[in-house]
């Protein structure tokens, strides 16, 4: 029992990585329908930037977010503005092999600046483990912060989105760019905003993600990029509260699966629900349903 | 006027495969002074056939049928391991010791193998579209892998022992799960693999210009007039993914057979994408365009070794500079421009 | 409801008012629906929509922008499924088909916004649509067996002989996306002709056409209608084409039915007048 939440715990705290990387997903493909293949790549730049930040250039670990952040912003806007954005009016295939594109020349430009061995990632939380149960639970101070952060976040574009003027000119781009345009909201700047909260969240979710599983390497972001899409698909994609659902599912999902099916089929797990997932609501647990026009 | 085109077009290809077929061989056999092949260079001749019926295979799912598959690559370790399976219980039971013809024999069981994998695949598959289809293919490419890294194989004799997730199997064991398949016997060859490329073009060339080939670009082109024109559309996306699948499967099994040591890892997403780049470089859903580009990108990294630190960096530019190039408007009117005769470009996956 | 339980048994045109020609009456109408109705999560786009077609009939569906004209073509050739009321095809229910289960069962259509095979020729659109015609499969596709080259040639014979419908036939190695206008809505119709159906929809068929186009067009449809023997049905917005060539039209407002009959009663019909043609005065 004790064994099971401890369990059901690690799957939370990485249900809430994948639910903050899933969010920039979600968010990217509701406004510019366009699958960020690039998108776990910034998570990983946001990883070495906060490793650098810490190790190389002496900042303290709070500062070293806020420079990943403002990189992860930067990057995201540019790679948008340079790669996905001529191709607005392109077919879905060219986008999505340009952002696979993308996520390549990210990875192998990370190679090429701090090569292919995996870096030791120092925490950035020191907050002391806490241990219930006479010792049998563990939670460690990664864990609080991470379900803390997600929360927050979650909190925050929730209102974000609901209330302020550039949240409802976000949903309105998503809805229908074109009436979006005549009612004279500047679609550019809107989905170059988009990007540039989804690059933030990346570089906080590269962050955490490290800090629990220590190893940073040039490929560090391109599978919980992957399943935090699969979580985005799951919770049903452009939805808020349905990334927090798909990502916090998918990671207790993938965590249980290893504890008690096997370790070595963890990830085949976890893309056999979103196979199962797409048959079953192809628009997500939390998603709607769009109609083809004839 | 337009049969005889296209059959020249055909034609072309052909001639194309068999003519740098016997420049290969002349500098394999050294016949002509001067004018011989470098010991790196021959050990890629099998791959390269193997890239080139990849990415040929996969034009036909991704340019004729108009869906984006990431997981190529699964087909191919299909193939590869049900090959070196087949290949060693042949030696085993029967002490079948004939190379050609077990190797033809592999080849065809990694084609039944991953044509039987395309079929389960497809079924879910093909019912999604667009970016989900393509994210589900990625899926399945990374399930075949972890199930293939938990798969163990002996043979005790004529018996044929399968373990999963199980290495103490009796007899002497020769898939090791993430180990992969050691001590394969390398029965490649380079004269198979062109025979092969030439039978996935005959496939392929001839499927297109069939009824069969014309309802799966009439899908790609505009699935809605296409049901409304009575095409199945389930039946002939079927078609086109199986038929890749198959192809994959064999090239899987020439290639798998070409090493003493083969491991899932070596299928892995990485391949998926760089088939697929292949695909794209050489033209989506130009057949000619993706044995030269496969052909090209493979020979390219063995001459420029010195900038093999690069390959993918460049590869991953240039692949974002031809998607730009062939898509975005501006760079499009330029190009036009310039090249006034420039015929447009294949447009893809309109289905709205 | 004794009204109800006639127009359940009743196998001949209905209702009575007679839109099905004269010579059709003895027969069994190629279309029929009944108390057919759409709703798009609690919109009724399309509302209890009764109509006959007989088997050389030419009919027309009229009625002002989103009535709901193109939603009857979507659910008669099963694009949509229907939320009530079910369409029969040559008498045969339709309930539970698909749309290519529709086309083999006899309706082709055209659409509003051209939907060719733009990369293909006009010749391999029509070829298209002969899928289902000139049958040969994937293995003699591939290896060329004799029953290849026999069905090319019939398949190919076909084609041209369709096109000389509309005088395309030279036109057969023109790519389809680079045909004028007018030309891409005729083989749009060649290309519905060729699935041999036993009902033709036509969506706007004289859409951006000239006056001497839309009289070609004209004389093609009747042409067709006599030399194929089917029926056909159209959506149009230029009038002198519904009343020319139109035996029975059928005016729908508001995804319901608001007038059946001929083109000079519904010409004289006072609620067609104030809903469809008064409307379009003022819009004018």
């Amino acid at each position: 029992m004790i064994s099971f939440l401890s369990h059901l715990v690690n799957g939370i705290s990485l249900g809430s990585v994948y639910a903050i990387i899933a969010l920039g997903y979600s968010m990217v493909y509701g406004i510019a329908k366009m699958l960020n293949f690039a998108h776990g790549d910034v998570i990983m730049i946001g990883g070495y930037i906060s490793f650098c930040a810490t190790q190389y250039w002496g900042m303290s670990p709070l500062m070293s977010v806020v420079i990943a952040m403002i990189v992860c912003t930067a990057l995201g806007v540019v790679i948008e503005r340079l790669a996905y954005k001529p191709l607005r009016q392109a077919s879905s295939l060219a986008v999505l092999i340009t952002a696979i594109g993308m996520s390549y020349l990210l990875q192998n430009s990370a190679q090429l600046i701090w090569g292919a061995n995996p870096k030791s990632f120092p925490s950035v939380v020191n907050i002391p483990t806490v241990s219930l149960f006479e010792g049998q639970l563990l939670i460690s101070g990664e864990t609080m912060v991470t379900v803390l952060a997600n929360i927050v976040i979650m909190i925050a574009l929730t209102i974000f989105t609901g209330k302020t003027k550039m949240g409802r000119a976000m949903r309105a781009v998503s809805e229908d760019k074109g009436a979006a345009e005549l009612m004279g909201i500047n679609v550019n700047a809107t989905i170059s905003l988009t990007f540039a909260i989804g690059s933030a969240l990346a570089a906080i979710a590269g962050v955490l993600l490290c800090s629990a599983y220590p190893a940073l390497m040039p490929t560090t972001g391109s599978m919980p990029g992957i399943k935090a899409f699969t979580a985005a698909v799951f919770g049903g994609i452009g939805s808020i509260p349905g990334a927090l659902v798909g990502g916090l599912l998918l990671g207790v999902i993938e965590i249980l699966g290893k504890a008690y099916v096997s370790t070595e089929l963890g990830d085949a797990f976890v893309f056999a629900v979103l196979i199962v997932v797409l048959l079953v609501k192809p628009t997500g647990l939390l998603g709607k349903k769009v109609h083809e026009k004839v | 006027m337009k049969m005889s085109k296209k059959f020249r077009s055909n034609l072309i290809t052909y001639a194309l495969v068999i003519v740098a077929f016997i420049i290969c061989q002349l500098a394999v056999d050294g016949t002509i002074e001067g004018f011989k092949m470098s010991r790196s260079l021959k050990g890629q001749l099998v791959p390269i056939c193997v890239y080139i019926v990849m990415a040929v295979s996969l034009n036909l799912t991704v340019g004729i049928s108009g869906e984006l598959s990431l997981g190529h690559a699964g087909f191919m370790s299909v193939g590869a391991f049900s090959g070196i399976v087949m290949s060693s219980w042949l030696v085993s039971a029967f002490q079948f010791e004939n190379e050609l013809l077990r190797l033809l024999i592999a080849m065809i069981t990694g084609g039944v193998m991953a044509g039987i994998a395309g079929v389960l695949i497809g079924i879910p598959v093909l019912r999604l579209r667009g970016d989900y289809l393509a994210i589900v293919t990625l899926a399945f490419g990374e399930i075949i892998r972890n199930v293939l890294n938990c798969l163990y194989f002996s043979l005790d004799g004529a018996k044929l022992y399968i373990g999963f997730n199980n290495p103490n199997l009796p007899g002497k064991v020769f898939v090791n799960g993430p180990a992969g398949a050691t001590g394969v016997d390398k029965i490649s060859t380079f004269v198979m693999g062109v025979v092969l490329i030439l039978f996935t073009l005959f496939v392929i060339l001839n499927l297109v210009n069939s009824r069969s080939g014309r309802a799966i670009m009439a899908i790609r082109d505009n699935r809605i007039a296409a049901e409304s024109m009575g095409i199945n559309v389930t039946k002939y996306k079927m078609m086109a993914f199986v038929t890749s699948a198959v192809l994959a499967g064999m090239a899987g099994a020439l290639y798998g057979l070409n090493y003493s040591t083969v491991t899932a890892a070596k299928f892995r997403f990485d391949t998926s994408i760089l088939v697929l780049v292949f695909v794209v470089l050489g033209g989506i859903g130009n057949i000619r365009g993706s044995i030269i580009a496969a052909t090209v990108l493979t020979i390219l990294p063995e001459v420029l070794r010195a900038f093999s630190d690069y390959r993918m960096l460049v590869y991953a530019i240039v692949l974002i500079l031809v998607m730009l190039a062939t898509n975005s408007p501006l760079l499009m009117n330029l190009v036009e421009r310039i090249r006034p005769k420039k015929k447009t470009q294949v447009k893809e996956g309109d289905a709205a | 409801m004794t009204q109800k339980r006639k127009l359940d048994t009743k196998m001949v045109p209905m209702p009575s008012m007679a839109i099905v020609p004269e010579r059709d009456v003895d027969k069994r109408p190629v279309l029929e629906t009944r108390h057919l109705g759409i709703e798009f999560g609690g919109l009724k786009a399309v509302e209890d929509f009764n109509i006959a077609v007989g088997p050389t009939e030419i009919c027309g569906l009229i009625g002002p922008n989103g009535a709901g004209k193109t939603t009857v073509f979507n659910l008669l050739t099963k694009v949509y499924q229907p939320t009530s009321g079910t369409v029969l095809i040559n008498g045969k229910d339709t309930h539970g088909m698909n749309t290519v289960q529709a086309n083999k069962a006899g309706i082709a259509r055209t659409f509003q916004n051209i939907r060719l095979f733009n990369n293909m020729t006009v010749e391999e659109n029509v070829r298209i649509g002969l899928h289902n015609q000139v049958k040969y499969g994937m293995f003699s596709g591939i290896f060329r067996m004799p029953n290849y080259w026999k069905q090319e040639k019939k398949q190919h014979e076909h084609a041209l002989d369709l096109l000389s419908i509309f005088d395309m036939q030279d036109m057969a190695d023109v790519k389809a996306g680079s045909l004028p206008y007018g030309a891409q809505r005729r083989l749009e119709i060649v290309r519905a002709l060729a699935t041999h159906p036993s009902l033709l929809l036509l969506d706007e068929p004289a859409a951006g056409m000239n006056p001497h186009e839309t009289e070609e067009l004209m004389e093609n449809i009747i042409k067709i209608r006599d030399q194929f023997q089917i029926a056909v049905m159209l959506i149009e917005h230029d009038m002198n084409l519904v009343m020319g060539i139109c035996e029975g039209i059928c005016v729908l407002n508001y995804g319901r039915v608001i007038a059946k009959g001929t083109p000079d009663e519904i010409q004289q019909n006072p609620v067609v007048i104030e809903a469809y043609l008064g409307k379009q005065k003022e819009a004018e």
